[in-house]
């Protein structure tokens, strides 16, 4: 196998907040392989946007803090990194779409200038080079008439062009890899159809590898090459997509998938009992044992670790669900 | 679910609607003067019948709260009407109006916006049975102690503020506030829309299970499609302001007759990596145009596949293509 583009270990990051120290992230390790699209799936508050934005300190440090860890890009640690270099990184080498659109650009500069900052910034292209390729670039994401449209505000823009906008920006500097959190969330569905068409095209053109941060464990299911499943800050399962789907080990994920509504089928919706774990305590415990209808006593003490249980599929539970006892 | 053991359609009707419509102004120049109007729903028309689940579904500004909030008369209509239990409810005097409001609540989107951040949960739950009565008598006191008994509360929480629960638990606080006056007809907006998928799941079958042991009837607003496909018995699908298509939700799903249906259907992703690949698809091109200049004729042609000159300068007729299963297309299948 070749070797990942990303590889993070044992990521913590925490919050000093007022009301006491968030525990957001308790030790997430994984990796990214090289041209892959990797799905983040966990509900809000299971530590999937905290991680990635730690890898780019994206983060406010106060009151975040990364507390352990180790992510190693290319030949440097994104952890250790001084700012100067982390700036290079941001935007160039790694890219990031985020949910909103309508926030995440400058409501007083044309997309064109947008765009052109970020050449500007991460290469070594003049000014005529710079707007040949923000017009190519438009033109990759599905806009059209894109040298015309270089010079509209995002306002002028609607929610799907303003989305495609933040694409191009993020594509901008051939980046080897690209975080994306949530990026299809604020759009109605049949805008989120275009999206996901759009990203799947580009990806089999240009091979970067893809995080994809999301709630919807049905928005992935056609595009991811892997999922990881997040709560409570850590990382519950690891599979390829079809093994996740198809017999997810984890009783997280398997609750979660069945209190999914279907439009292709009629099942009756399971719900998961309780609420999500209280993150102002570092976990000592499995944090889903309280909600979990397999939990037994081991889970109330220790926390379990990721064991390989398949091809890539690795699952962190103290029960065996497919034999039903514990491992 | 519930339409494979009955039909929906035999019950009586409690709420009418007819060409209904509301248009909000848009007012310029020094005068604010009215230049044009946001035509948030453009003359719908449906029945919903006693004890089943209406589905609305739509994208952002096709008009579905809109017409939520319209049929509780929380907007005053442009046009149309509104009978409840064959009273009409657009003409009633505010003081009449009151008094029929017990029969009819709503559920917002938002648990955190919709609840009175000042005021303990017993306090809101209870406010309804202040303003119009205990329904069946007694104390205030008890029935706020049983209303949150029924929604999975715990009712010793009474006096703690909304900030002290999750977001599942304040969408079950609203749902109490909604039920506190045994109403008839419940508008759910989004009801779910903000929780987490884990906590949706538990809200739905509360909702689902209040409606068996009440009766109640539901108007459930949402852009999910497989939510509604799921809570629903017949659905309602809306597109700028109009009603397109509105079918048995079975019927609907099978055999979906309007272009805008048939793409919403295949725009919804499943949770199946296998199903997923095998899928057909229809990607519409560009986006929902604007209610303040909606299209001539048809108003989905612009974005339609199967769009023909015709289909800009007349306006579909809304026709019964099968039983029960109306639709507004020239060229539906």
């Amino acid at each position: 196998m070749s070797t990942p583009v990303l590889s993070v270990k044992e990521l913590k990051t925490r919050f000093n907040t007022q009301d006491g120290t968030v525990h957001a992230v308790n030790g997430v390790s994984f990796e990214l392989r090289r041209g892959e699209l990797l799905g983040v799936v966990g509900e809000s508050g299971s530590g999937k946007s905290v991680t990635m934005m730690s890898l780019l300190k994206l983060i406010p440090m106060p009151p975040g803090e990364i507390v352990d860890g180790v992510a190693e890009f290319e030949d440097v640690d994104l952890v250790q990194v001084d700012p100067d270099h982390m700036r290079d990184i941001r935007g160039g080498k790694i890219g990031f779409i985020f949910q909103d659109p309508m926030t995440s650009l400058n409501p007083v500069l044309t997309v064109g200038r947008q765009i052109k900052e970020s050449l500007e910034l991460h290469t070594d292209l003049d000014k005529k080079q710079r707007q040949a390729r923000a017009v190519e670039l438009l033109e990759m994401v599905g806009i059209p008439d894109p040298a015309q449209r270089l010079k509209a505000y995002p306002h002028e823009m609607s929610g799907g062009m303003r989305q495609r906008v933040v694409i191009a920006i993020a594509l901008a500097c051939e980046p080897q890899i690209i975080i994306a959190d949530e990026p299809t969330t604020a759009l109605d569905v049949t805008i989120q159809a275009q999206i996901i068409d759009q990203i799947r095209e580009l990806r089999q053109n240009l091979g970067t590898a893809v995080i994809w941060i999301t709630h919807d464990l049905g928005v992935i299911a056609g595009l991811a090459d892997r999922v990881v499943v997040m709560y409570g800050g850590r990382i519950v399962e690891v599979a390829p997509v079809k093994p996740l789907y198809g017999s997810p080990q984890h009783p997280y994920t398997q609750g979660l998938l069945r209190s999914l509504p279907r439009l292709d089928r009629d099942d009756e919706l399971e719900s998961i009992p309780g609420t999500p774990p209280n993150m102002y305590t570092e976990p000592t415990s499995c944090s889903f044992a309280p909600r979990c209808k397999y939990a037994f006593d081991k889970c109330t003490t220790e926390i379990p670790p990721l064991v390989t249980v398949g091809d890539g599929h690795e699952v962190a539970c103290w029960f065996d669900i497919d034999k039903g006892e514990p491992r | 679910m519930s339409s494979s053991t009955k039909s929906s359609t035999d019950a009586p009707v409690l709420v009418e609607v007819r060409d209904l419509k509301k248009h909000f102004p848009i007012t310029g120049g020094l005068l604010k003067r009215q230049v044009g109007a946001v035509r948030a729903v453009d003359g719908v028309s449906f029945d919903i019948h006693k004890g089943e689940t209406l589905g609305l579904v739509g994208e952002s500004g096709s008009g579905k709260t809109t017409t939520g909030r319209v049929i509780l008369q929380l907007h005053e209509p442009t046009d149309g009407s509104v009978k409840f239990n064959g009273v009409e409810l657009t003409e009633l005097r505010s003081g009449d109006l009151r008094a029929m409001r017990p029969q009819m609540q709503i559920i917002f989107q938002d648990p955190h916006a919709s609840l009175n951040p000042r005021m303990t949960v017993g306090s809101i739950v209870g406010e309804p049975l202040r303003e119009h009565g205990v329904p069946d008598g007694g104390t205030i006191q008890s029935a706020v102690d049983e209303l949150l008994t029924l929604v999975g509360l715990d009712p010793s929480h009474a006096n703690r503020y909304p900030h002290e629960f999750s977001g599942g638990q304040r969408q079950r606080i609203g749902i109490a506030r909604a039920i506190a006056l045994s109403p008839d007809f419940i508008v759910c907006d989004e009801a779910i829309a903000a929780l987490d998928v884990s906590i949706q799941a538990q809200v739905v079958n509360l909702l689902l299970e209040l409606q068996e042991r009440l009766g109640l009837t539901y108007l459930f607003i949402s852009h999910d499609l497989s939510m509604v496909r799921h809570i629903a018995d017949r659905i309602a699908v809306m597109y700028l302001g109009k009603i397109v298509e509105l079918a048995d939700v079975h019927e609907l799903h099978n055999s979906p007759r309007h272009p805008y249906t048939q793409a919403l259907h295949s725009a919804v992703p499943v949770p199946d990596p296998i199903a997923e690949q095998l899928r057909e698809r229809v990607v519409l091109d560009g986006d929902i145009p604007s209610p303040s200049n909606p299209p001539s004729g048809c108003v989905f042609r612009t974005r339609c596949p199967r769009a023909e000159p015709k289909c800009a300068s007349e306006v579909p007729v809304w026709t019964e293509a099968a039983p029960n299963h109306w639709v507004a297309c020239h060229f539906h299948d």
